[in-house]
């Protein structure tokens, strides 16, 4: 028998209405656990969450000098923080109390049998009480917090969640992967639904972005390494050589004349060609060419002298401002917040041989469109087939094309591409009046402020031809392009002659970002989209603390809700950071050093990478601001080294004990 | 959406035929949709496609007895039986042979009967009928009792005002 307990404990029992009183019994509950070792105090009440039963539960505490609490009402989710914000208004430290659950868990899952609801009812507050016993009076643990923010990425996201947090007067870092910020943004020619021109828009916030005193960008990076938890994070930013010295370039472009190799370019999608040595995005300010390292000849003939090696570029430069033998650079950043905006790439056409995506010159992608829309593009805004230069009558825009495919491709829809094609092909029919627009659909999602409108326009006014279904076959015949499709609203198999083929390819994740979500500790899904915690609550919180999602890396969307939601990562950092620290749950993992053997188990299990090895005295760790209290390394622990605060071995025996000793069904 | 045969029907009947987005109201409300080869959409979105000869050689276009149901109900305005007059026109002006030549026969025999006495004369109009479908026995009950009932005159009554009636059969150019 245990010895008697010196506490003075109170016992309030919630009618909840008739939600708990209609199967049991409050009155005898009452008196059951007045009955029980500590009780000083117990008393049922209709409301307890109301205003005069938590008044109840204050004077008592206060008029009996009670040491401990248990409120049996409903979850815990919905009013443990209620009450112990109540006891801790009148002096009680707030982890003295805990709520008996016997509403979900006993009252509405007993409603024909009161008695035995009483009996199980009164077994919870008893095992409740019994783990109040051993309760230990907590503070909240604070956390230093950094007010700095780490962007990864510098699209359309990233730039606009930077110039947000920025302006509200913090220290911003954006990590580019590219040499120029902008992203695929930078790509497209106009917006929809109202056609505005993009790369002006873009063009201003890139140059907000360079000239902000708050905010120093990183281009042709990467985060190397993540350490450290929310707040306090540490990020390593490797970035790539700097072969050309901006110092000293003057942009004649002397060098990239004298390159010797030839690429298809990827910023315009393929539609014209580079050197290794080249400028990525001849629209934007920053003109200083790029050398890329694994295309150029200098660092692949490993065979060669040193003297043999190509230098073509460095011999042209007469402002000696390449230097071929420029070293990587790493860089660290401390920062209290990360935004992560990687982005999207699209699925590439080659995945779709029956288009002939890949291997028909005149199949190309949707962005490769926009680089032929752009009048800064490589055709100058002129849309013409890529294969011979003439001018497409007939242009076939292919939506779908490897999204809501669960059996071969991507399950999801990729969002934008309904809106962008019905804006492509308006664009070319203004272009080529005498031309025809086919725009094969499955169904047509335009469900945005003026986009059903937008669409139909397109349809009504200018004539583009929708044919519902999906394109079985694009392939050359004598020359031409033979699309093989169907008209699902008459019922018919078509063909049709086009001279150019637009494939309105799915969105995926950027390359590369399985690596980096496992280095941020950020959780993904199936197709490698960056979680969010909650869907409708927490849509730009990840898993981790602190790292905030924004853009297409969380799923495909739209330059509109991509803004929205950079904004929203900007809006939550600013709200962290409105405090001068972090407050902390106390409720979290706790070692005895003197158990604890070092052998590393916890680290491994550790979901949020809140364990670590002191190495010094070899006793593996807390960090008291990652760890979240789930109890996963007090379970995996093989000396019990490990106990979780006020949920410790001892209590959790205690209340199991209590349920498994006998239930008499009290009348 | 553009084909030569929208830009006709559209000039000819005067109804937005490149608005149809197949919502298929029109096609869910058609009392005679049973006896259409094809319902109102799809004829909406044949037009559209510009697949003329299939269109003109189905029994839709026959089958539609112009109740206006579909036009009434019609989200983007578009009143289908003008149509369905427009493209049964253009069948006979092509001289093609009309899916469903009974509801032809009915209609060249009413004609014939107002043209000649300037109203329906329903005994001659029954008989020129009966000649051209040939179909002798079909309806023989209710005509026998609407002639029973004094329905169907054997004498025909003429128009008082004939040559007006001429004058529109001249100036529709029949």
């Amino acid at each position: 028998m245990d010895k008697k307990c010196d506490k003075k404990l109170g016992v309030f029992v919630c009618w909840c209405g008739s939600n708990i009183a209609g199967s049991v019994d409050v009155d005898k509950a009452v008196e059951e656990a007045g009955k029980l070792d500590g009780v000083v105090h117990a008393e049922n009440y209709m409301y307890m969450c109301s205003d005069p039963g938590q008044q109840k539960v204050k004077d008592t505490i206060v008029e009996k000098g009670l040491d401990g609490v248990v409120v049996a009402c409903c979850s815990p989710r919905m009013h443990e923080n209620t009450f112990r914000k109540a006891a801790g208004s009148v002096g009680l430290n707030s982890y003295l109390l805990e709520i008996a659950n016997i509403r979900e868990h006993c009252s509405w899952v007993h409603q024909n049998n009161k008695p035995v609801a009483t009996a199980k009812a009164v077994n919870i507050i008893k095992a409740t009480l019994d783990k109040v016993k051993e309760n230990l009076p907590l503070e909240t643990l604070t956390i230093e917090l950094t007010k700095r923010v780490c962007v990864v990425g510098g699209g359309i996201a990233g730039i606009m969640s930077a110039l947000d947090l920025a302006d509200a007067g913090y220290e911003v870092v954006i990590v580019e992967k590219e040499p120029v910020i902008g992203g695929h943004t930078a790509q497209v020619s106009s917006s929809f639904p109202y056609f505005q021109n993009i790369s002006k828009l873009l063009g201003e916030k890139v140059k907000a972005v360079l000239e902000h005193p708050n905010i120093k960008v990183y281009v042709n990076s990467e985060v190397e390494v993540l350490d450290g938890y929310v707040g306090n994070f540490n990020v390593t930013i490797k970035t790539r050589p700097a072969f050309v010295d901006s110092a000293k370039c003057t942009s004649c472009g002397e060098c990239l004349a004298a390159c010797p190799v030839s690429l298809p370019d990827e910023f315009n999608r393929g539609l014209s060609r580079r050197g290794a040595i080249f400028i990525y995005n001849a629209s934007a300010e920053a003109r200083i060419p790029v050398l890329r390292q694994e295309d150029c000849r200098h660092f692949a003939d490993f065979e060669q002298s040193q003297e043999e090696k190509c230098r073509a570029c460095v011999q042209s430069c007469s402002e000696n401002a390449i230097d071929l033998g420029a070293l990587p650079g790493r860089s660290e950043e401390f920062v209290g917040a990360i935004v992560m905006a990687t982005g999207y790439d699209l699925y590439s056409p080659a995945n779709l041989p029956e288009y002939g995506g890949g291997t028909i010159p005149d199949v190309v992608d949707a962005l490769a469109f926009e680089r032929m829309l752009d009048p800064n593009g490589p055709t100058g805004g002129k849309v013409l087939c890529h294969s011979d230069g003439r001018i497409p009558k007939s242009v076939m825009f292919i939506q779908c094309a490897g999204s809501r495919d669960p059996e071969r491709h991507k399950a999801y829809c990729s969002r934008a591409c309904c809106m962008y094609t019905a804006k492509q092909a308006r664009l070319y029919k203004r272009q080529v009046e005498d031309g025809t627009a086919f725009i094969s659909y499955m169904d047509i999602r335009s469900d945005s402020r003026d986009f059903e409108e937008f669409v139909q326009v397109g349809m009504e006014q200018e004539n583009l031809v929708y044919i519902r279904g999906r394109v079985a076959k694009v392939f050359e015949e004598n020359g031409r392009l033979k699309v093989f499709t169907a008209d699902t609203l008459t019922g018919r198999q078509i063909t049709m002659d086009a001279d150019l083929v637009v494939l309105a390819m799915a969105m995926e994740p950027k390359a590369g970002v399985r690596e980096l979500a496992k280095k941020m500790n950020v959780t993904i899904d199936g197709d490698a989209f960056l979680s969010e915690t909650h869907i409708k609550l927490y849509p730009v919180e990840s898993s981790t603390k602190g790292v905030y999602l924004a853009g297409c890396g969380q799923a495909p969307k739209d330059i509109t809700d991509t803004v929205s939601q950079a904004l929203a990562t900007a809006g939550k950092i600013q709200t962290m950071f409105s405090n001068e620290t972090l407050i902390a749950d106390p409720l979290i993992a706790e070692v005895k050093d003197d158990v604890c053997s070092g052998c590393g188990v916890c680290i491994e299990i550790c979901p949020y990478g809140a364990r670590v090895m002191n190495d010094f005295v070899r006793i593996s760790e807390v960090n008291q601001a990652v760890c979240q209290g789930c109890g996963a390394c007090i379970a995996a622990c093989p000396n019990k080294a490990c106990e979780l605060i006020n949920s410790t071995s001892r209590q959790f025996l205690r209340v199991i004990g209590d349920f498994t000793s006998k239930v008499k069904a009290v009348v | 959406m553009s084909s030569p045969l929208l830009e006709k029907i559209i000039t000819e009947s005067g109804q937005p035929v490149n608005l149809c987005y197949q919502c298929r109201k029109c096609s869910a409300g058609c009392p005679m949709v049973d006896e259409f080869d094809f319902p109102p959409n799809m004829v909406m979105r044949m037009i559209q496609l510009g697949l003329e000869g299939e269109l003109l050689r189905s029994r839709a276009i026959w089958m539609c007895v112009s109740c206006e149901t579909c036009g009434t109900r019609c989200p983007n305005q578009i009143r289908i039986a003008p149509v369905m007059d427009v493209l049964r026109a253009e069948c006979l002006k092509q001289g093609i042979e009309p899916a469903d030549p009974t509801t032809v026969a009915l209609h060249t025999s009413f004609i014939e009967s107002i043209r000649q006495f300037g109203r329906v004369h329903e005994a001659t109009m029954l008989l020129k009928y009966k000649f051209k479908s040939k179909k002798f026995t079909d309806d023989l009950d209710v005509g026998l009792k609407l002639f029973l009932k004094g329905k169907i005159p054997i004498m025909p009554k003429k128009s008082r005002n004939l040559s007006k009636i001429k004058e529109i059969f001249t100036k529709a150019g029949f």
